[in-house]
């Protein structure tokens, strides 16, 4: 075991050495700390959005059918529904009736979703918390929106939506179909697209071809589609930043290399010392290293931590905007925090790699000290 | 191209990876050319100075490529929810020609810089560095191997464009399509099981046989890679059907999964492990002739234990592991 | 163990405008258990010649045997591991490390061998208590008189319990009264059956009557005489 005890040895000497020289190392400490919290923060940040997503459709019809008109989506009659008949391996199908509304005083667009579930009477509206937030409205009060017709209509606020999805829900508004086909103009029979529920995935390929084979006019759009699409969006946004987020790497680096290859005499004087009372060039470079493992973890630990709390209980302000914004409504929510392997070993590539390529030749440098340096 | 935090750190290691290598490899060349032990010129202490450093640089490109190989796996497996229809990572390597390559590829190197390291460490302990002309010539081997590993990563990673429809597990291992891996769904499971245990008693016999009698490293390096074949393919088509509950699926990746209890963790760690200690093992043992190494014999022996300990632990959870199994297909499914 | 030299030459700076040599060809033997001592003015080659000696540095040509052992061309590596197995070391500046503790400084050399930990402390304590620092062991080194600073630098020199100790100018920062104490106590480790090899431009040191053999050097050979 005098391995093991020999790196003990020279992880005790390390940790003395880094102590004795706080003050230099703090200011490493600390970019490295800043580069790891920021693209942990990152990292943490998009992964809890796309976990939310993922979460949000995890209920959601597997498969969506939208007539197409020469190119352009257009409503879908109700009896299509009785020309597709019987499909194997569907468990439910129905007609939905959904759509974008912009309000103009507010300058933002809700999604109107007619409901059957929660039985509304025709003057009643529940809405999203983003919503009642912007318009200053809480159950019981009245709102109005004006229709297709050029009329305004007026309804009572029923209840909010509980803000545990937020993320989907903000920018809700649920209606009955009866007002929503007043609000919008729409007729009797007419859909703005159908939802399939198919109980086994490996089977909504195959329900997907026999549709389109059926209805030639129209267009499945599967949940698994809209789940890789996400999935790409975020990884890309995530992306970006990372390679915006490159130049600071680089410039850590460079950082890190200077650190490392200017040592003061003091410090070269030590390491003279080292060689010349029996330590060898393998020893130095070991304990070189331990000392930037140190670092290295304290850093990873540190700006883990930060970017943690940073994003899951501050709610991320430094990168709201750009990862998460696709409407003027901000949703107001927790991510429900999540980590995972891939997420480390990514970071401690874009992070820990470079720092020990910058510190490999440096230290090497100082290693090959000659042993009587210290006598001439 | 996918713009992704992963991929772009798997292009980013392997891209310093093979500076590195390429560093070494120069010094290599200066090295094969000036090395004299005996001299006390400054080139010698220069060049022996520089020696510390390459062993540096390929002990860490040891663990970057170790973390790389996870990591590509991992992202593979992570990237099957952008292609529609590839249900895990091997969908997605399916997804165009250089994935299998890309992943053989690290395998590889992975062996091969274990090697490297195992013959570095023999060597640092002969007063005369008498292994040093072969370590870098096998360092100038691996050269070439970690440019072409880059290259079919970045081809790989370039080929992507997500959505395209690609087969999933279990149109990959469907029997009738051709290739490497519908061959090996094709191996049926009994005979499977017997070339596994033949070659599980072989290795260890021959480990053993290496610890008593301190003979038979050839052998032992034979029987270590025809075991690691053997346990790869039994893997896939004996292994995961068992652990999967399912008689057609044959992936050997959903196993490193939370759902299976990361049972591919405790199969593939000590598999690789114990292959690559019984190719130390081997490749240690050629040299016990050479007097500055003859007193080294106790590391070949250290190797070739571990080696025995960690094929013999590897058995043992594949055995668990089917014996646990809900599954039953001997004289049922075949 | 005696220590062989063999038409040793030094050369700095080989095949550059800059080319020195430092040492032009020197054959000579130490006897073991006894006290040597290289003298010549600065500049003659001796720092160089006593990093050859005690295997901190490899000569250029020439052989270097210690006992049967070839040293010469030995690469770092091996040289080292000899090393500090074989030679304590005592510098001319002391070169004790700053910052750290008495006790700490001189368990430094053990360090790369490994002993455990309780006795390689035992070990460090009962150095200290022969060279009466038993008080200081946990006082910062640069907080020390120059005698102390010395009789530390002998007890790190001897943790490792080494046949040979080598020490360079080793009263440059010294008093009289204290550069004799260190002769004495090079005295006793001789008597003790330890190899003493200093290198001194100081007459106190080489025309001690404890010297038992002087080599003198110079411009890098040596002198007959």
């Amino acid at each position: 075991m005098s391995t093991l005890q020999r790196q003990r040895y020279l992880l005790d000497y390390s940790l003395s050495s880094l102590l004795r020289r706080k003050r230099k190392h703090l200011s490493l400490l600390f970019t490295y700390t800043l580069i790891i919290f920021l693209l942990a923060s990152v990292m943490l940040f998009s992964n809890g959005l796309k976990g939310e997503v993922t979460h949000a459709l995890a209920a959601s019809p597997e498969i969506v059918l939208q007539r197409i008109e020469a190119g352009r989506h257009a409503l879908i009659p109700a009896d299509y529904l009785q020309r597709l008949g019987r499909l194997r391996g569907v468990s439910a199908s129905k007609g939905r009736l959904w759509g974008y509304y912009f309000d103009s005083a507010l300058q933002a667009n809700y999604t109107l979703i007619a409901s059957d579930e929660e039985q509304l009477s025709a003057t009643e509206v529940i809405l999203g918390s983003a919503v009642a937030r912007m318009r200053g409205i809480g159950p019981g009060d009245f709102t109005s929106m004006r229709g297709a017709d050029g009329n305004a209509y007026s309804f009572r606020v029923k209840s909010l939506l509980d803000s545990e999805s937020e993320l989907f829900s903000a920018d809700l508004v649920l209606i009955s179909p009866k007002a929503y086909r007043k609000l919008f103009a729409i007729d009797e029979g007419l859909f703005t697209d159908i939802v399939f529920t198919v109980r086994n995935s490996r089977e909504v390929e195959k329900v997907a071809q026999k549709i389109v084979s059926r209805l030639p006019d129209t267009r499945p759009i599967l949940k698994q589609e809209i789940l890789s699409t996400y999935d790409a969006i975020f990884s890309w946004r995530q992306g970006i930043l990372f390679v915006l987020l490159a130049t600071s790497i680089l410039a850590f680096v460079i950082f890190a290399w200077d650190r490392a290859s200017g040592l003061s005499a003091e410090e070269r004087r030590e390491i003279g010392i080292l060689k010349a009372i029996g330590w060898e060039t393998s020893d130095i470079l070991q304990m070189k290293f331990w000392e930037g493992g140190v670092i290295s973890l304290l850093a990873f630990l540190c700006g883990y931590l930060l970017a943690y709390l940073h994003v899951f209980y501050t709610g991320a302000p430094l990168f709201e905007p750009v990862l998460k914004g696709w409407s003027v409504l901000y949703p107001n929510f927790m991510l429900t925090p999540s980590v995972d392997g891939l997420q480390l070993a990514t970071l401690f590539l874009f992070t820990v790699f470079p720092y020990v390529v910058a510190i490999i030749f440096p230290i090497w440098q100082v290693a090959i000290t000659d042993p009587d340096a210290v006598m001439r | 191209m996918l713009l992704n935090p992963a991929i772009l750190a798997l292009l980013l290691v392997s891209a310093v990876v093979l500076l590195m290598v390429l560093v070494a490899g120069q010094f290599a060349l200066r090295l094969l050319r000036h090395w004299e032990i005996g001299s006390g010129s400054e080139r010698q202490l220069c060049l022996e100075r520089r020696t510390y450093l390459i062993s540096t640089l390929m002990s860490w490109v040891f663990v970057f490529e170790l973390l790389s190989l996870l990591l590509f796996v991992y992202t593979a497996e992570s990237l099957s929810g952008q292609f529609v229809g590839a249900m895990c990572a091997t969908g997605v390597l399916n997804a165009n020609p250089w994935g299998w390559p890309t992943l053989l590829l690290k395998i590889a190197l992975f062996f091969g810089g274990a090697l490297w390291l195992a013959l570095n460490g023999l060597d640092n302990r002969g007063y005369d560095y008498p292994l040093i002309r072969h370590k870098y010539t096998l360092l100038l081997l691996l050269v070439p191997l970690v440019v072409v590993e880059a290259f079919s990563q970045l081809r790989f990673f370039l080929g992507l464009s997500p959505n395209i429809i690609t087969s999933c597990c279990g149109t990959l291992f469907s029997s009738n399509t051709e290739g490497v891996a519908a061959e090996v769904s094709a191996l049926p499971a009994d005979t499977m099981a017997w070339a596994l245990a033949l070659s599980g008693v072989a290795v260890l016999m021959s480990g053993l046989g290496y610890m008593k009698w301190g003979r038979g490293a050839s052998l032992l390096a034979v029987t270590t890679m025809v075991a690691f074949v053997t346990a790869l393919l039994a893997v896939v088509s004996l292994l995961s059907p068992y652990i999967y509950e399912h008689p057609h699926h044959h992936c050997p990746f959903c196993i490193l999964k939370s759902g299976h209890g990361y049972i591919g963790y405790l199969l593939y760690i000590p598999l690789f492990a114990a292959t690559a200690s019984g190719l130390a093992a081997a490749a240690t043992a050629i040299w016990r002739k050479i007097p500055s190494l003859s007193a080294y014999g106790f590391i070949t022996l250290g190797y070739a234990r571990l080696s025995v300990v960690l094929f013999l632990l590897f058995y043992l959870i594949s055995a668990w592991s089917v014996f646990r199994s809900n599954l039953v297909m001997q004289g049922v499914w075949w | 163990m005696e220590i062989r030299l063999d038409a040793v030459r030094k050369v700095f700076n080989q095949g550059r405008p800059n080319e020195f040599c430092a040492i032009r060809g020197v054959s000579l033997r130490i006897e073991a258990e006894r006290i040597s001592c290289v003298k010549g003015a600065s500049g003659s080659g001796k720092t160089t010649l006593l990093s050859m000696i005690g295997s901190l540095s490899r000569p250029t040509s020439g052989r270097i045997h210690l006992g049967d052992r070839l040293l010469s061309g030995l690469p770092e590596r091996f040289l080292t591991d000899i090393r500090r197995h074989t030679f304590g070391f005592i510098f001319q500046r002391f070169n004790l490390i700053p910052g750290l503790s008495v006790l700490q400084n001189i368990i430094l050399p053990a360090f790369p061998l490994a002993p455990s930990y309780k006795q390689l402390i035992e070990n460090a304590h009962r150095l200290l208590e022969v060279y009466g620092l038993a008080d200081k062991a946990d006082s910062r080194v640069e907080w020390l008189s120059g005698g102390e600073a010395q009789r530390v630098a002998i007890c790190r020199a001897l943790i490792n319990g080494p046949q040979i100790l080598v020490a360079d100018e080793p009263t440059a920062n010294l008093d009289s009264e204290h550069s004799q104490r260190f002769m004495q106590q090079m005295a006793e480790l001789q008597r003790a059956g330890k190899t003493v090899i200093l290198a001194s431009h100081d007459p106190l040191v080489y025309d001690n009557a404890e010297v038992d053999r002087i080599i003198s050097l110079r411009d890098g050979l040596l002198e007959e005489g």
